[in-house]
């Protein structure tokens, strides 16, 4: 029984996910008295792979090619799947990112791995992994077993810590797949990058704002208080289905799951499908001027009060706070 | 060509939710059960594609005989054909994937269709799942999806942008909203739906490879503190956000 732990890279640069995942790993690892192996996959990544030293990784598997620039499903699920196998790891772990929750699944069925999704939290009982996940749009959280010989896991990202510590060295290794064009008969062709501010999956600060906000045109507000924060702008499925803002920053149920440090909700009541995709933030902080809407219930603090007296005296105090 | 969409009927969003007596699944009892949102996107695009291309357009589920609802309204959607794999057991995805592959085998579609995650267990696993059991390719979160002769182009959200993929049927997607628009189903479709036949179908058995052992309420937040009812409180606020939380 080995840890096998999917450390993500894009561009040649670690996915902040990748040290939570490994740091988690060699955490679960030292506590079931057995070793942790971390994977990367990708082109030029040489370079990188000393960073995870600080986060426990001490033997890597590096497995690059100039096809594996981009992500791709198939060629990543069969090299991941190898090198388990070759490792006879028992037991992997992924960050439930778009790259891992698209890999993880295939991996599972090539391995007949039993698997738990998108976890916010892992225990040990009885030399067993327990974990949690919420479920419901977050209305339960569920404590899930593997009981198949294979087990995936894939890391809510930001939830888990990834904290640097004076690393060990870590020892590299190559494995060289043998890859047929069949293994990437989906190719990434191209990425899109979206232009400035932080993705909401990955911000450690979200600024998001709803109906309260009245209209496309006041979304600057939002902005400001966002860049001043260094965060990313987020919206509320209403004023995405109004076509205010773009999908990609619709946080909740048929958006995206956030888990940032600090959560402001600008004008959002807080129905349930919102609260779904951003309740495990770790603090929320509510602007909004009805004082019985259900955003304060979950909020850390609250002020009841127009989004448009509020926003820009606290963009103010936070520029001089921050010293910008 | 044969378009099929993978469906599931999940509580509503709005339900309350609780915790049933065996403590480890909920207590369905007076919760609304509906089309897993997400789904509706999947139908969407089988619609459309066989409207383009031609062809026949089917819609399976796993579950027991509530699923039938949520069959009808494929089938009130414009769905040509419903199968229900009647199956009343508890299963994971593994096990549910294996089942619907098995029948997906002998349906030999050229498209399938899943919506990104369905809203109770919110998994995200079995397009995946399901593609490597037939040994096809998967694209998921797909935003964006054109099919031009053999070649099949996908926008897929990612963190911070969209990839392109560039792959080949059958294949398998799942859909995120932005996909389409679902359309409402028609009068018309609605009432054609109730006399249309659901075939019936046994699921082939396999074990699950994980289970719930518990469940739990999320630990209940004590409602927050509210700072003030005005601009006045702001300077307040930044210095809780600053001492208190320090996450600023």
């Amino acid at each position: 029984m080995k840890l096998l732990a999917f450390a993500e890279q894009r561009e040649g640069k670690f996915k902040k996910s990748a040290f939570e995942v490994t740091q988690t790993a060699k955490g679960i690892a030292d506590k079931l008295g057995t070793e942790l192996v971390v994977l990367v996959i990708g082109n030029n990544i040489e370079g990188i792979i000393p960073e995870l030293g600080a986060y426990g990784a001490t033997r890597v598997v590096a497995v690059q090619e100039e096809r594996l620039q981009y992500y791709s499903t198939m060629a990543y699920a069969k090299i991941t799947a190898e090198v388990a196998s070759k490792e006879q790891a028992t037991i992997l772990f992924f960050p439930a990112s778009q790259m891992g929750k698209d890999l993880a699944p295939r991996i599972a069925a090539k391995l007949s791995a039993g698997m738990a999704a998108d976890c916010t939290a892992l225990k040990i009982e009885s030399g067993e992994i327990i974990a949690s996940r919420p479920a419901y749009a977050g209305k339960v959280i569920l404590d899930v077993k593997i009981t198949s010989p294979v087990k995936i896991y894939t890391l809510r990202p930001n939830v888990f810590t990834a904290v640097a510590i004076n690393g060990g060295k870590v020892s590299t290794e190559k494995y060289t797949p043998q890859l047929t064009d069949a293994d990437f008969s989906a190719r990434v062709t191209a990425v899109k990058v979206a232009e400035g501010r932080p993705d909401v999956t990955e911000a450690s600060i979200i600024v998001s704002g709803g109906r309260g906000m009245k209209g496309p045109e006041h979304f600057n507000l939002i902005e400001k208080l966002a860049d001043v924060l260094g965060g990313a702008v987020g919206a509320s499925r209403a004023v995405v289905d109004a076509g205010w803002r773009p999908h990609d920053e619709q946080v909740g149920q048929t958006g995206k799951t956030v888990s940032p440090t600090l959560y402001v909700a600008c004008g959002i009541s807080g129905a349930i499908q919102h609260i779904a995709g951003m309740s495990s933030s770790k603090y929320i902080v509510a602007i909004n001027k009805d004082k019985d809407a259900p955003i304060f219930q979950i909020a850390d603090y609250g002020i009841v009060g127009d989004v448009f007296d509020v926003l820009p005296p606290l963009t103010e105090e936070l520029k001089k706070t921050l010293g910008k | 060509m044969k378009f099929v969409a993978c469906i599931n009927h999940v509580p509503d969003t709005e339900a309350k939710i609780k915790i049933g007596s065996g403590g480890n699944a909920i207590d369905r009892t007076g919760v609304n059960y509906i089309l897993n949102p997400y789904d509706e996107f999947a139908i969407e695009a089988a619609l459309q594609l066989k409207e383009k291309k031609g062809g026949e357009t089917f819609a399976v589920t796993l579950g027991g005989d509530s699923h039938k609802e949520t069959l009808r309204k494929a089938l009130a959607m414009g769905i040509d054909k419903v199968i229900l794999l009647k199956d009343d057991s508890v299963r994971d995805s593994f096990s549910v994937a294996k089942a619907l592959a098995d029948e997906l085998k002998k349906l030999t579609p050229d498209f399938i269709f899943f919506g990104k995650q369905s809203i109770d267990y919110n998994g995200e696993q079995l397009p995946g799942l399901v593609a490597e059991m037939l040994g096809i390719p998967s694209v998921s979160t797909v935003v964006k999806m054109s099919v031009e002769e053999t070649k099949v182009i996908c926008e897929r959200e990612i963190e911070g942008g969209h990839e392109v993929v560039e792959t080949s049927y059958p294949v398998v997607i799942s859909a995120q909203k932005g996909l389409n628009e679902p359309r409402y189903p028609s009068l018309k479709g609605i009432m054609a739906s109730k006399s249309k036949p659901i075939e019936e179908r046994q699921p082939i058995a396999v074990p699950s490879a994980a289970e719930v052992v518990g469940m739990q309420k999320p630990p209940s937040k004590q409602s927050g503190k509210i700072v003030g009812t005005d601009a006045t409180a702001v300077p307040e606020l930044v210095r809780l956000l600053h001492e208190e939380a320090k996450v600023i």
